[in-house]
């Protein structure tokens, strides 16, 4: 039987088996490290997950990690599927979390059911701001994208340590960082609750808008005309305008919606977890790790909320892998390998293409 | 003594007793202690205070079997708090916070777990907490010895001086560096350069070669990261540079001339050694001259016999109290960074 589908074919069509395996190359991968190193693979994995799952509080520690991700990721995920590249999500998510961080400060005494969504307003106003910048230099003059968000990248990084040296927003005592955000702006989960379940100190609702928006943009991308644009640029731009999409302005579009996302993203990592901005000294990272998040959930909105969490939770307990004396670089290696294998994911097709020739062959 | 009296004795001791604990913290030295680190976002290999403290607790791990030591790194500003509870949650003795960059974290935990100790360096902010003892330096002794090598050994009469950031703490090297450079030259011009950065070497350079072009020939650097640069563009411009935090030396033989040092790893191992012997005290805990917590390096290869005569004339005059070197702007008006 000709079509009869082989255990390689369903590998190499779900993405989601080709994920997990994957992961599971992660590990090993990561194991051959660990055991070259000489260090024990259960006491580091062991660690790993005895940080995720043992108590409430290292759950609750991982999902609050992983809010933040998750949006970045939808971010980036959005901007996948639209056919832009959004590597400037850092400096979205940099300038996000400066506006939510300001207002925060200074609109301090607003009660915070205005507030906090004030805060996320003027974040992903800032996040759009920063992505439709790079798209109006992109249409009226061709600047290609991917540089001037580089560029972006660090524009918001030294504007954010700017803003946070101005004396209304400078901390009041040594730290180099903004002062805190008012109580009234933070997310946090009321204090009876965080203790009757033993959750960590930054519990925070944030997780549920993370939630919130994956849905939103699973209904935007798969259920609404603007969505279908969207995507047809991202598929083929010639074709979307022969089709009679404005090519530049679905680019804006996609990119004012990517660059909320990540500004959001910064709101929801202040407002729950941080509380205030550090003078940056080296870039945080959280819009790349956006791209590793959205490559290991495929760029399906619902792929990217496990992955997000699955990224906060290796972070997280990756972090204790010092406690067993393995470095904590293990889960950087785990996650590079993860990106590569999922990255190179055409492997499969070939490999079960060189698999089938010679069967042709026989007959 | 009537059966009576003897159990009043008693009992009043025992109720004496029984608050005693909470006053002197009722430290029974424990047989062995784990002793936690948790560093800034530099990371453990910062060169620069996370590394020295690291290797003094190291080494105090490896002599010492009754302590053991660990340390989390943190990637951002919001780790702080999450890897303090880390070592809450696995029940450490000791939790060393390294940089004032802690201290807010710090206080939130210490005052959530008013029995778990602490340490933080280069803060005092919470001094008023008993279970945090702040580790204190007398940087501006130090940078004062420098000072003196600087003031002496210029060519130009013009020095230079690279800040990483302008803070109380940090601004005490800046004091420090001109007092003493003044008290041997009062005619010494100190170029001053404000980074802004501990981590930017790149805008530290151009600041140092901008002071090299003004006729400094000698540049002291506090710029943590940034240092790097300054040290590059003296190395470049073949004028000295003096070191910081650690023995600096090692970095450029032939252009650093001493450096300012600042015992962040005595003084990580000595809060630790306190606590295995039940002695731990909170509040503010003082690192100068005197116990050897600051000091200038022993690398002074390239100082005349001369000037390393003043410079032990100077750590004489500051420990018999003869000069006190300044900790406040008033008393160094010209410090001129903001």
């Amino acid at each position: 039987m000709d079509n009869k589908r082989t255990l390689l074919d369903v590998i190499a069509d779900s993405k989601f088996i080709h994920t997990i395996l994957s992961i599971i190359i992660g590990f090993i991968v990561g194991a051959i490290f660990l055991v070259v190193m000489g260090i024990s693979v259960t006491d580091a994995y062991g660690t790993l997950l005895k940080s995720v799952f043992s108590s409430t509080k290292n759950i609750s520690y991982c999902i609050v990690y992983g809010t933040p991700y998750i949006v970045v990721g939808l971010s980036v995920a959005f901007s996948f599927r639209t056919g832009v590249f959004n590597i400037g999500a850092e400096g979205q998510f940099v300038m996000g979390s400066m506006a939510a961080c300001v207002v925060g400060i200074l609109f301090g005494s607003l009660p915070s059911i205005i507030l906090i969504p004030l805060c996320f307003l003027a974040a992903a106003a800032a996040g759009a701001l920063w992505g439709v910048i790079v798209g109006f230099l992109k249409n009226k003059w061709g600047i290609n994208e991917v540089l001037s968000m580089i560029m972006f990248n660090w524009t918001a990084f030294y504007l954010s340590n700017y803003i946070a040296d101005f004396p209304a927003i400078h901390n009041e005592g040594s730290a180099e960082a903004t002062r805190n955000v008012s109580e009234h702006a933070r997310t946090l989960l009321p204090a009876g609750l965080i203790e009757k379940f033993n959750l960590c100190p930054t519990a925070n609702w944030g997780i549920l808008v993370a939630i919130l928006l994956t849905i939103v943009i699973y209904f935007i991308i798969e259920k609404t005309t603007l969505g279908y644009e969207l995507k047809a640029v991202g598929f083929n731009k010639s074709a979307a305008e022969y089709g009679g999409i404005s090519v530049n302005r679905s680019i804006l579009t996609a990119l004012a919606i990517s660059g909320a996302l990540a500004g959001l993203g910064g709101s929801l990592q202040l407002l729950g977890m941080g509380g205030r901005i550090s003078i940056f000294t080296s870039q945080e990272g959280f819009g790349f790790a956006g791209i590793v998040v959205a490559l290991i959930g495929v760029s399906n909105p619902f792929g990217v909320l496990i992955a997000g969490l699955f990224y906060g939770a290796l972070t997280y307990s990756g972090g204790k892998l010092n406690l067993v004396k393995a470095p904590t670089q293990v889960v950087d290696i785990i996650v590079g390998t993860v990106v590569f294998f999922i990255a190179i994911s055409s492997i499969f097709g070939a490999v079960r293409y060189l698999k089938k020739s010679p069967q042709k062959g026989g007959r | 003594m009537s059966m009576k009296k003897i159990l009043a004795a008693v009992l009043a001791a025992s109720m004496v007793l029984g608050v005693m604990p909470m006053a002197v913290s009722a430290d029974e030295a424990p047989e062995s202690i784990k002793v936690g680190m948790v560093t800034d976002v530099g990371g453990v290999n910062d060169q620069s205070f996370n590394q020295s403290a690291w290797e003094g607790l190291q080494a105090l791990g490896e002599e010492n079997d009754a302590i053991e030591v660990n340390y989390l790194e943190s990637a951002t500003d919001a780790d702080y708090a999450s890897n303090i509870q880390t070592f809450i949650d696995e029940d450490y003795d000791l939790i060393i916070c390294v940089g004032y960059m802690l201290a807010d974290a710090t206080r939130e935990a210490a005052e959530a777990n008013p029995d778990q100790k602490f340490a933080i360096i280069d803060d005092d902010s919470n001094a008023d907490l008993e279970n945090v003892a702040c580790l204190m330096f007398s940087q501006e002794q130090a940078s004062y010895l420098v000072g003196v090598v600087a003031g002496m050994m210029t060519e130009t009469n013009t020095i230079g001086y690279v800040q990483g950031m302008v803070s109380d703490t940090m601004n005490l090297f800046g004091y420090g560096y001109i007092a003493g450079a003044q008290s041997v030259n009062p005619d010494v011009k100190v170029l001053q350069f404000n980074v802004n950065n501990f981590a930017d070497a790149a805008t530290a350079s151009a600041g140092a070669t901008e002071m090299i072009t003004n006729g400094a020939d000698i540049i002291y650097q506090a710029a943590g990261g940034s240092g790097a640069g300054v040290i590059s563009a003296c190395v470049d411009n073949g004028i000295y540079a003096i070191g910081v935090d650690t023995d600096q030396a090692y970095l450029a033989p032939e252009t650093i001339l001493t450096s300012a040092m600042k015992r962040v790893d005595i003084a990580s191992q000595s809060i630790s050694e306190s606590v295995l012997e039940g002695e731990y005290v909170g509040g503010v805990h003082r690192y100068s001259l005197e116990n050897g917590g600051v000091d200038i390096s022993p690398t002074q290869d390239l100082l005349t016999d001369e000037v390393i005569a003043a410079v032990e004339e100077a750590k004489e005059a500051i420990l018999s109290g003869e000069v006190v070197v300044p900790t406040t702007a008033e008393e160094c008006p010209d410090f001129i960074l903001e």
